[in-house]
């Protein structure tokens, strides 16, 4: 069984760190996995992508050519990636920021108005953990205790206080998904 | 050790490390600089280890030179542009026998090109790429563990061969994080002879590149001849995926072999035959593992992210006795495997 996620935005949103947790929860899991980011030359502002593949066998190529996620965290993504997305996959996007909808008939949407959350938790840089909470939820690939263990273990070193701050916005992500 | 996910990048600086390279020097530059800032968090917490960022390529390769003469594992890296500017360096190490792992992290060229991944600098990594007879051992990882495990035996091979060798991978390889277990290397076996460490009350040694005898100039190419055949007769490493049934082969190294392998595990379901011969060193070149491949399977499809530079190659290993044909994606390009598979598709069925 082999699953592709793709995440993409703008720098800065924290669109690779969506990638490297859960291709580290995954391999936690015990899964194969591989992580594939690509940037612009840009520190912040320019766009930012990355394909984690998992399975349970070995990965031949860590590019997706059909992603069973994508996750949209600005405008410019929807429209360069939902054609990608495979028959019957599934569409996170940041509703906060992203108006259009997908013009697909054929994939799932969920809208997550993570920003928003976010900023309602008090702090609106952990609005890709909010998402990570509703892909965690609707993808079911790794559990909640895995992802928000490997969370804190990748963040663990600098960032202490922030735990407690992950631990609050994944919730709520994973809650608005259930809700 | 545990299972770790960590990026090429960062794999290629540990395994370094733990290899024992205690001097490195480099100048930036994407998409490899990762592995500088690795070396510079962390050499420096090994025993007599240093890091130089040094004021350019062409620095870096000299000083590495340098630290090598003196007994030191030794190691730099840069991207295609920077690695351009090694060769003079390169060459020189290689007349005066000196061991060292260069990394070129491969971008889409030529010129300046993009930092996207590519494979247009086979010819220059196989060929020498500097002036003078002389050759440099190219390995060419496909996976993280690979990155970790060829970086470890580069070093010894370097040894070895008083010789420097290349790790030739690309931004993709670079870039791209998968979960890797470091090995325990074995103990560095140099002999003491080779280094430059201060006569004392010894006989002086030396160590040169300058040899304005041609006699003696060219025993000394002999020597380095003699010594690229005997890696060439025992050095060679390739991999073969789904060969055994296959009525056609596709050949490819580090990403392409990647994207390749996805490819061809499409195409299986299918139930086409087709199968993978994958160079891990790509010199020396596994000639003789592809041409006892040939004597049963005779087509091959050669498929490289550049115009066609292992091409020539593979037709040298083949030399006529099967049917090559070709597919490039130069300057960056990367393929989805899909795409890779419609290619390889409408060549399996025009074969009879």
């Amino acid at each position: 069984m082999m699953t592709k996620a793709f995440f993409s935005g703008f720098g800065g949103q924290g669109v690779l760190m969506m990638g490297i947790s859960l291709a580290t929860a995954a391999m936690n899991k015990g899964l194969h996995v591989t992580y594939l980011p690509a940037y612009g030359a840009e520190m912040r502002g320019g766009t930012a992508n990355c394909t984690v593949a998992m399975a349970d066998e070995e990965i031949a190529s860590p590019v997706a050519s059909a992603p069973d996620y994508l996750v949209v965290m600005n405008s410019p993504s929807l429209f360069s990636f939902q054609n990608k997305v495979t028959a019957g996959g599934t569409i996170f996007i940041n509703s906060s920021i992203v108006e259009a909808r997908p013009i697909r008939q054929d994939v799932k949407t969920i809208c997550i108005p993570c920003a928003d959350i976010a900023h309602e938790l008090g702090n609106t840089r952990t609005a890709n953990v909010v998402m990570m909470g509703a892909f965690i939820r609707e993808s079911n690939i790794v559990s909640p205790d895995i992802y928000l263990k490997t969370l804190e273990t990748i963040m663990g070193s600098r960032k202490k206080s922030l735990a407690e701050i992950n631990r609050k916005a994944f919730t709520a992500g994973y809650d608005h998904a259930g809700a | 050790m545990n299972k770790v996910l960590m990026s090429g990048n960062n794999i290629i600086g540990e395994a370094a490390i733990r290899a024992g390279c205690r001097f490195y020097a480099g100048y930036p530059i994407t998409p490899q600089n990762e592995l500088t800032e690795y070396m510079a968090e962390h050499i420096r917490k090994a025993e007599g280890g240093v890091f130089i960022q040094s004021e350019s390529e062409i620095a870096a390769i000299n000083m590495i030179a340098g630290a090598s003469a003196t007994g030191t594992r030794v190691m730099t890296s840069s991207s295609s542009p920077g690695i351009d500017l090694k060769q003079e360096g390169i060459s020189s190490m290689a007349a005066c026998e000196l061991p060292g792992v260069i990394v070129n992290i491969m971008r889409g060229g030529p010129g300046l090109g993009n930092i996207r991944p590519s494979q247009g600098d086979y010819f220059q990594a196989t060929r020498g790429g500097g002036h003078g007879d002389y050759r440099t051992i190219v390995m060419a990882p496909a996976t993280g563990q690979e990155l970790a495990d060829l970086t470890m035996d580069a070093f010894d091979l370097a040894d070895k061969y008083r010789t420097p060798v290349m790790i030739l991978a690309d931004g993709m390889m670079g870039q791209m994080m998968e979960p890797v277990i470091f090995k325990k290397p074995p103990p560095r076996n140099y002999p003491e002879k080779f280094m430059l460490r201060g006569a004392g009350d010894g006989r002086s040694k030396f160590i040169r590149g300058l040899l304005l005898d041609p006699i003696d100039s060219e025993e000394h190419n002999w020597k380095l001849y003699r010594k690229y055949e005997a890696v060439k007769k025992s050095e060679v490493h390739c991999d073969e995926y789904l060969t055994q049934d296959a009525d056609m082969v596709v050949v490819a190294y580090g990403t392409a072999a990647r994207i390749a392998k996805g490819a061809i595990k499409r195409l299986r379901e299918k139930g086409t035959k087709i199968g993978l011969f994958r160079p891990i060193t790509l010199w020396p070149f596994p000639e003789r593992e592809l041409r006892t491949l040939a004597l049963k399977i005779k087509n091959y499809l050669v498929f490289e992210m550049s115009t066609g530079q292992m091409l020539d190659d593979v037709r040298l290993a083949l030399q006529g006795y099967a049917d090559i044909e070709f597919h490039g994606r130069p300057g960056g390009a990367v393929p989805t495997p899909s795409q890779l598979a419609n290619v390889i598709a409408k060549i399996y069925d025009k074969i009879d």
